[in-house]
């Protein structure tokens, strides 16, 4: 099979290698589309393309994927890094100053923010210029997902087009006498009211700037310093999006960064998300749509239009520079697919296509559930932890059974919960009884399968719902002997608690990265808390809020959430030692009723059978390892 | 820096820090994590029902060996009864001392052995008969694309010949993972979209198949192996290159040094991959000649052999080439453009498992 996999997937070079450079000029060959001016640049093996040709091509690819998606419509607003020309929307251009994340000084950034100033002030298009730091001030009411917007017919999307075209023609022929035609690269259609450019008010506070950088020090891994920082500042843009009244953020991934991209989310986990994650068009966010207009464009086309047409950019550092290129999994992903790409010049197009064959509905049998708290995906793990929920039982083709193995791995996957040790060992006293219950507990992560269906119709709200009993590590802690313990051994199952409850409303990629956030011991912890939907009887909006909080440094605290304001859950004791709450990110909320996303429904998505759980409970205990598996030990 | 403390016992020393979570366990505990981890995927999966009578594809080297060992472990409580399938491909000076370590542990362990050989099987073909006769054709990777499609028949056979109802087989997490990357990097949606799952449910008439290892990693399979003080062959086969394969091994290698997670994330990944409807592959055939599943007209075990018996091995392989069309005379459909003529059957991971020399 080697074989046929070589023969299939071994990207042969398209056509015939490029001649030797002496060659090329000695033949004088010209540009293969208007054959008379002088090639500057080969794009495919033997096209060699004039630069205005070039040019041509290069915007004409852009047009065609805006128009073949239809996704844009005319006079709407987008947020763009880009610049484009004679656009029928109006675009914005938004930079995210990320120095604090990677480490640049005041100075630097402040250098940084200037130059792009310069930049974008040429440009002609409004403009913004947020700190990353802003996300501390995120407020829910802006960030919360609106309803979806029904993504526009082919039919809507042509009478779209052809009441705008009418109406420019009517500007148009009103202000024949007086306007010249625009000039090139400027924007016929003004925005509507005034300019909306943004200065940064100044520096961001030192103290916030201190606490983002104290939390991407918390964060052990470079992997997942990309995955936090990407999180964030998605988050960002869409405020920002928001605030100005956008409906599309479009960003500027390659082809070949997508492929990188693909690749990337495939080895963190994030199959189930891949047609989100580098797709054309990505919903998840409801009424802000992100888009990648470029992703028709090679890295090398890009590279050299900027390079021809002097296009203007900045140089600033990122989060991986100076890196090994071990350091990260983008890092790797990146220079492997780069190295194989010079080697087998289709392989990124061949990632690519394959990532056009992907589908965002998630597979079959897994209806829309709840969202990861972070990256707002529909969650990829089931509700027990146990089975894979998108293994569907419907799904016939699909081995035997809906596979109880993601969950398995989601699962082991829960991080330890941190927080100092419990001070007696679990295995010294053992439970006195009820194994039955608690066990399938145990297997199935911080959330219990056994639970019944929680009080709100029928449906199991495993986080959320008043719980029938207290978890068991903590029910089991409390009950040891030992004056003066007990206090402190139910703060830390608390924080365990509340963050364990934040950790199973991620995907799992998102929990493999807050594996590596949190560092041993030491109580900085990220935690938070989670609101139900419908805890607040008849809230105003019954939106799931989540402030994933850090312990940090200043006591910067805030809150997001809307209803009463929750309650930090970190007891006092806690935060007097000069470590109070912060909260980084971010709100979840569903659009889809009052009923939310977050239901489960009772029993439907479980797999693995109580008698697996049993079984496994009993040849563990048979065999003297009954606290191998639990998260706490 | 002295190890730390086991996580679960509290008394030994640790032995190993897994690599899915972190856990410094001694082996003792670790083994124990591990056989009840392969409990749990075959239970949660219901993979083998009680009563089964299973064939484990046993090659000698340490996955088949770390999945017996486990199985028989587990055997009195799943209710389920072994036997041990080895597969002789005739590769002189390789499969000889594989086999002496399967029979070897068949005599430790008191389980049932039966061998069938490719010679037998397929008309005299030995895979040194085979090597031979593709020798000419300059591409000595071949070779594994014959074995991979034959020694899953002659796995089945076998089965067949002792009785049982289900098949398992010992891949691990890093051999789904080095799967799941290479299909991406060659763009073969339909695999992927084949992929995933534990394994086949046995349609058409081919006995199920599952890999209880699946959600072990290669370095816990060794560990285990390790600890427990099992006697496996590890050399590589003699005809294996794996030239495509390598690039993604070395991947994986790089990627779980910079997450130890790397290879179960992958798994995950590609469990839940949803690829586009147009993408998938048809409902798979019945072969015209042995009735195995078969994407197309002839499964591609008789594609092969009859390639070699009109002394054109290279027939059945590749995209496009020439022989698809006299194989293909007596009118079947025409193969989907994602479906590059794989080994029959919607399962083990498509092919690239299949020519994984391991691929018991």
């Amino acid at each position: 099979m080697c074989q046929v996999g070589e023969d299939y997937g071994d990207p042969a070079p398209e056509g015939p290698p490029p001649p030797p450079r002496p060659g090329l000029r000695s033949r004088e060959l010209k540009c293969v589309k208007c054959k008379e001016g002088v090639p500057v640049v080969v794009i495919r093996a033997g096209d060699a393309f004039c630069r205005d040709c070039f040019r041509a091509f290069y915007v004409h690819k852009f047009r065609a994927v805006l128009g073949k998606n239809r996704l844009i419509f005319p006079g709407e607003k987008g947020l763009s890094r880009d610049s484009a020309k004679r656009l029928r929307f109006v675009p914005g251009v938004i930079y995210v100053d990320e120095g604090a994340a990677c480490g640049q000084s005041p100075e630097d950034r402040a250098k940084t923010v200037a130059e792009m100033k310069l930049v974008l002030q040429t440009l002609g298009f409004p403009w913004h210029i947020v700190a990353l730091e802003e996300v501390f001030g995120l407020s829910p009411s802006v960030l919360r997902c609106s309803a979806r917007e029904p993504v526009g017919a082919v039919g809507t999307y042509k009478v779209a087009v052809d009441s705008f075209l009418q109406q420019q023609h009517t500007l148009g022929t009103e202000r024949a006498g007086g306007s010249p035609s625009p000039t090139q690269g400027e924007e016929r259609l003004s925005p509507p009211g005034t300019q909306e450019s943004q200065d940064p008010a100044g520096p961001p506070p030192a103290a916030q700037t201190e606490a983002l950088s104290r939390l991407f020090g918390s964060v052990k891994t470079l992997t997942a310093k990309e995955e936090f920082l990407h999180t964030l500042r998605t988050h960002l843009i869409l405020h920002v999006a928001r605030t100005h009244g956008y409906s599309k953020v479009m960003t500027g991934d390659s082809c070949t960064r997508l492929a990188i991209k693909l690749m990337t989310s495939l080895a963190l986990g994030r199959g189930a998300f891949l047609a989100w994650d580098t797709g054309f068009s990505d919903e998840r966010h409801g009424d802000v749509v992100v888009v990648r207009p470029m992703r028709d464009h090679t890295l090398k086309e890009v590279a050299f239009y900027n390079r021809l047409f002097a296009v203007p950019s900045v140089f600033t550092p990122a989060i991986d520079t100076k890196a090994p290129e071990k350091a990260s999994v983008h890092r790797l992903m990146e220079g492997f697919l780069l190295r194989l790409q010079a080697q087998f010049p289709s392989t990124v197009s061949t990632v690519y296509r394959t990532s056009e064959k992907l589908v965002k509905a998630p597979r079959d049998g897994c209806a829309a559930g709840p969202r990861c708290l972070l990256c707002m995906c529909t969650l990829d793990v089931d509700a027990a932890g146990l089975c894979g929920g998108g293994g569907a039982p419907a799904s016939g083709r699909r081995g035997p059974g809906p596979s109880g193995s993601s969950g398995f791995l989601c699962l082991q996957t829960v991080p330890r919960l941190s927080g100092p040790r419990p001070p007696v060992s679990p295995r010294r006293s053992p439970p006195p009884r009820g194994l039955g219950l608690e066990h399938p507990r145990r297997w199935a992560a911080p959330r219990t399968a056994a639970r019944g269906p929680g009080p709100a119709g029928g449906k199991a709200r495993p986080v959320l719902s008043p719980r029938p009993a207290p978890r068991s590590c903590a029910g089991r802690r409390v009950a040891l002997p030992g004056p003066g313990r007990g206090g402190q051994v139910q703060l830390c199952s608390r924080r365990e608690d509340s963050r364990a409850r934040v950790i199973e409303q991620l995907c799992y990629g998102c929990r493999a990265n807050m594996k590596d956030v949190v560092s041993g011991s030491r109580p900085r912890v990220v935690t938070g808390e989670v609101h139900p939907r419908g805890s607040v009887p008849h809230g105003p909006s019954p939106t799931a809020v989540l402030s994933v909080a850090a312990l940090l440094g200043p006591p910067a605290t805030l809150h997001l959430g809307r209803g009463p304001a929750p309650q930090p859950k970190v007891p006092a004791s806690h935060t007097a030692g000069g470590a109070p709450f912060v909260c980084v990110c971010v709100l979840w909320g569903g659009g889809e009723g009052p009923s939310g996303p977050l239901h489960l429904a009772a029993g439907s998505q479980r797999v693995a059978s109580p008698r697996a759980s049993q079984e496994i409970q009993e040849y563990l205990v048979e065999n003297g390892a009954e606290e191998t598996h639990t998260a706490e030990s | 820096m002295p190890a730390p403390q086991c996580a679960s016992c509290h008394a030994a020393r640790a032995a190993l820090r897994r690599p899915r979570s972190g856990q410094a366990l001694c082996g003792a505990c670790f083994c124990t994590a591990f056989e009840a981890e392969v409990l749990h995927t075959v239970l949660a999966g219901r993979l083998l029902p009680p009563g089964a009578v299973v064939a484990v594809g046993a090659s000698g080297g340490k996955d088949s060996t770390v999945l017996a060992h486990v199985l028989r472990e587990l055997a009195p409580r799943l209710g389920v009864s072994l036997r041990l399938v080895a597969v002789d491909e005739g590769i002189g000076g390789y499969r000889d001392a594989a086999l002496a370590a399967v029979r070897r542990q068949a005599a430790r362990w008191d389980l049932p052995l039966t061998v069938v050989a490719y010679a037998d099987l397929f008309g005299g073909w030995t895979m040194d008969a085979v090597a031979r006769s593709t020798a000419g054709s300059g591409r000595s990777r071949a070779c594994c694309t014959f074995c991979g499609v034959l020694r899953r028949r002659a796995l089945e056979e076998g089965a067949r010949l002792v009785g049982a109802t289900h098949i398992v087989t010992g891949h691990n997490a890093d051999d789904m993972a080095e799967t799941v990357l290479m299909n991406f990097l060659r763009g073969d949606a339909g695999r992927l979209a084949r992929g995933g799952g534990l394994g086949s449910r046995g349609e058409g008439g081919a006995l199920p198949r599952c890999r209880p290892l699946q959600l072990a990693s290669q370095k816990e399979v060794v560990l285990y192996a390790h600890f427990r003080r099992l006697d496996y062959f590890s050399e590589e086969c003699v005809y294996a290159p794996e030239a495509f394969r390598g690039h993604a091994r070395h991947l994986l290698k790089l990627l779980e040094a910079a997450r130890p997670s790397a290879a179960l994330d992958l798994v995950h990944s590609a469990e839940r991959l949803a690829l586009a409807p147009a993408a998938r592959p048809p409902p798979p055939g019945a072969c015209s000649r042995c009735g195995a599943l078969a994407s197309r007209a002839l499964c591609q075990a008789c594609a092969l052999l009859d390639g070699l018996q009109r002394g054109r091995p290279r027939l059945a392989i590749g995209k496009g080439r020439g022989g698809r069309d006299e194989e293909g005379s007596s009118g079947p459909p025409p193969p989907p453009p994602s479906d590059p003529g794989s080994a029959p059957g919607p399962a083990a991971g498509g092919c690239g498992a299949a020519c994984k020399e391991r691929c018991e």
